[in-house]
């Protein structure tokens, strides 16, 4: 659990505060996206709670734990930290660098080396094959995994992320976003995001936190974010697409209604309700039969349905 | 004129094995003695960021003096003799290890650094794992600059009866022995050129070792 309570930031010199009054609650086990325009305050948010920026006012409360005046640097090693950049040391091999954390913390070193392995088969890296080389000779996507991997290494309850997927190209990215929401999920962390792409914001949040000038304008399920913006600033943000970005977040399988449809073209289960408007939109179709994973009929989701989805309130 | 300088050299062997000698001590002490002041100095700096500006920018006049100015000048005070050159040598050689190490420590990739900090490092263990091996092959190369630049300037203390190599060259100016003075200025040479060759083989193995290379 990660709690900022009533947290202000204002930097020297600084004509308004960066951060003003926020609060903020992360249950145990879900994925806080913080999302808004450059200049919002997010990142520094993120970094208040590892007190890599000291907060001018305000609490934070991490794991139970008022962290306000705690020792940082044994504060930073319970948290797992992933940036943009990945910052992996150069002169370290992907072992060490992965071995950071645990060996900060004085790990034996037999425990350390596994857990190393571990994490990196974690991460969808072969541990023999990665182990020994440098960052330097890695692409973009394996470096972003290997620092996914040093940020898990000492099972830290919490994680920062701060754009972890920026750097990596869009098609990569997805595939990043899709292994991580899976390990996320998996381990039950408890994770604050920052990004500047909403389709990102929604795609890996299971809260999405709209910051603007320092303040917290709407906290909710990108659900809730899509259906029902609170002002015209996060309608805008959020984009005149929301009723499409909706269907991104249900799946053909958990829209199929037990109907027979003869004839209709079929999408399999795992499909979201955006690709199957774009296909019966295409298809000239009213209607598609959804497919498990294993080729059995599921049902069907009809135009009417993926319609009746999309303009639904709140949910 | 080679046949000159070898016979020279046949018949005073010990005079020259001695300037030599003296030579390669003055340089060893000297640089030994600048990277005892400049490399923590260096740590201090980093860390002391109000004090670095105006540190570098007067270890910066110290580089503008000529050597023999710089030689010349520690005379009155210090007085002639080994240690006198030493001073001034070390002088000379401060600048190139002090600046090169302060931005090598400075400049490395801030990314690198917050990761490290994030990650949960002291800012000792920043120091030490993090900010010294990847400056190291920067810092190398200022040492191996001031190690040239002591081994030629050392010439100068025959001067201020610091003896060395320069001894040779002054001594063959004054009796007009044109072979020993060449002597001194080939033995110098050479000197100069094999301490550029040792301390780039230094800086090349440390530049492989930290994985710096690509």
């Amino acid at each position: 659990m990660i709690r900022l309570e009533n947290v202000s930031k204002t930097f020297p010199g600084a004509s308004r505060p960066a951060v003003d009054r926020l609060d903020l609650d992360v249950p145990d086990g879900t994925t806080c996206v913080l999302i808004g325009p450059s200049g919002c305050g997010k990142t520094t948010t993120m970094r208040i709670v590892n007190r890599l920026i000291e907060p001018s006012a305000g609490r934070i409360v991490v794991e139970g734990q008022d962290v306000t005046r705690a020792d940082p640097v044994e504060l930073r090693r319970r948290i797992g930290y992933v940036i943009q950049q990945v910052g992996l040391f150069p002169h370290m091999t992907i072992a060490q660098n992965v071995a950071t954390v645990p060996q900060l913390l004085g790990w034996p070193a037999p425990r350390t080396a596994s857990r190393v392995e571990e994490m990196l088969a974690l991460v969808g890296l072969e541990p023999q094959q990665f182990l020994h080389r440098y960052p330097r000779h890695l692409s973009g996507g394996q470096r972003q995994r290997v620092g996914v991997a040093r940020a898990l290494a000492a099972d830290p309850p919490v994680m920062l992320m701060d754009e972890p997927f920026g750097a990596v190209d869009p098609i990569v990215r997805a595939g990043l976003q899709a292994e991580l929401l899976g390990i996320l999920r998996r381990l039950a962390k408890t994770v604050i995001f920052v990004t500047h792409d909403i389709d990102e914001a929604i795609r890996m949040g299971d809260l999405v936190a709209i910051l603007k000038d320092g303040r917290l304008v709407q906290c909710a399920r990108p659900e809730a974010l899509l259906s029902a913006p609170k002002d015209a600033f996060v309608a805008d943000f959020v984009g005149a697409d929301r009723a499409l970005k909706r269907l991104t977040l249900t799946t053909a399988g958990e829209a199929a209604m037990a109907a027979a449809s003869p004839g209709a073209p079929t999408v399999t289960a795992t499909t979201t309700l955006r690709d199957v408007l774009s296909l019966l939109l295409a298809s000239g179709a009213d209607a598609a039969s959804v497919l498990g994973a294993d080729g059995a009929a599921m049902g069907t989701v009809s135009l009417a349905a993926i319609r009746e989805r999309a303009a639904a309130r709140q949910s | 004129m080679l046949g000159d300088v070898l016979a020279w050299l046949a018949d005073h062997p010990q005079a020259f094995e001695a300037a030599a000698a003296r030579h390669v001590a003055l340089s060893a002490t000297a640089l030994a003695a600048a990277l005892v002041l400049a490399l923590p100095l260096a740590l201090v700096l980093v860390r002391w960021d109000r004090a670095a500006g105006p540190a570098i920018a007067a270890v910066n006049v110290l580089r503008t003096i000529p050597s023999l100015a710089l030689l010349a000048a520690a005379l009155p005070l210090v007085g002639t003799g080994f240690l006198p050159s030493v001073i001034a040598l070390t002088l000379y050689g401060l600048p190139a290890i002090l600046i090169n190490t302060h931005t090598a420590l400075r400049e490395v990739d801030p990314d690198v650094v917050e990761a490290g900090r994030g990650q949960g490092m002291t800012d000792r263990q920043v120091m030490a794992r993090i900010r010294i091996p990847l400056g190291l092959p920067v810092i190398f190369a200022g040492i191996r600059t001031a190690a040239v630049q002591i081994v030629s300037a050392a010439t100068l203390a025959a001067f201020i009866g610091g003896g060395g190599l320069g001894e040779l060259i002054t001594a063959g100016m004054g009796t007009l022995n044109i072979a020993e003075l060449v002597l001194g200025g080939l033995a110098v040479a050479v000197l100069a050129v094999a301490t550029e060759l040792i301390f780039a083989a230094l800086e090349w193995g440390v530049r492989r070792s930290t994985g710096a290379a690509a």
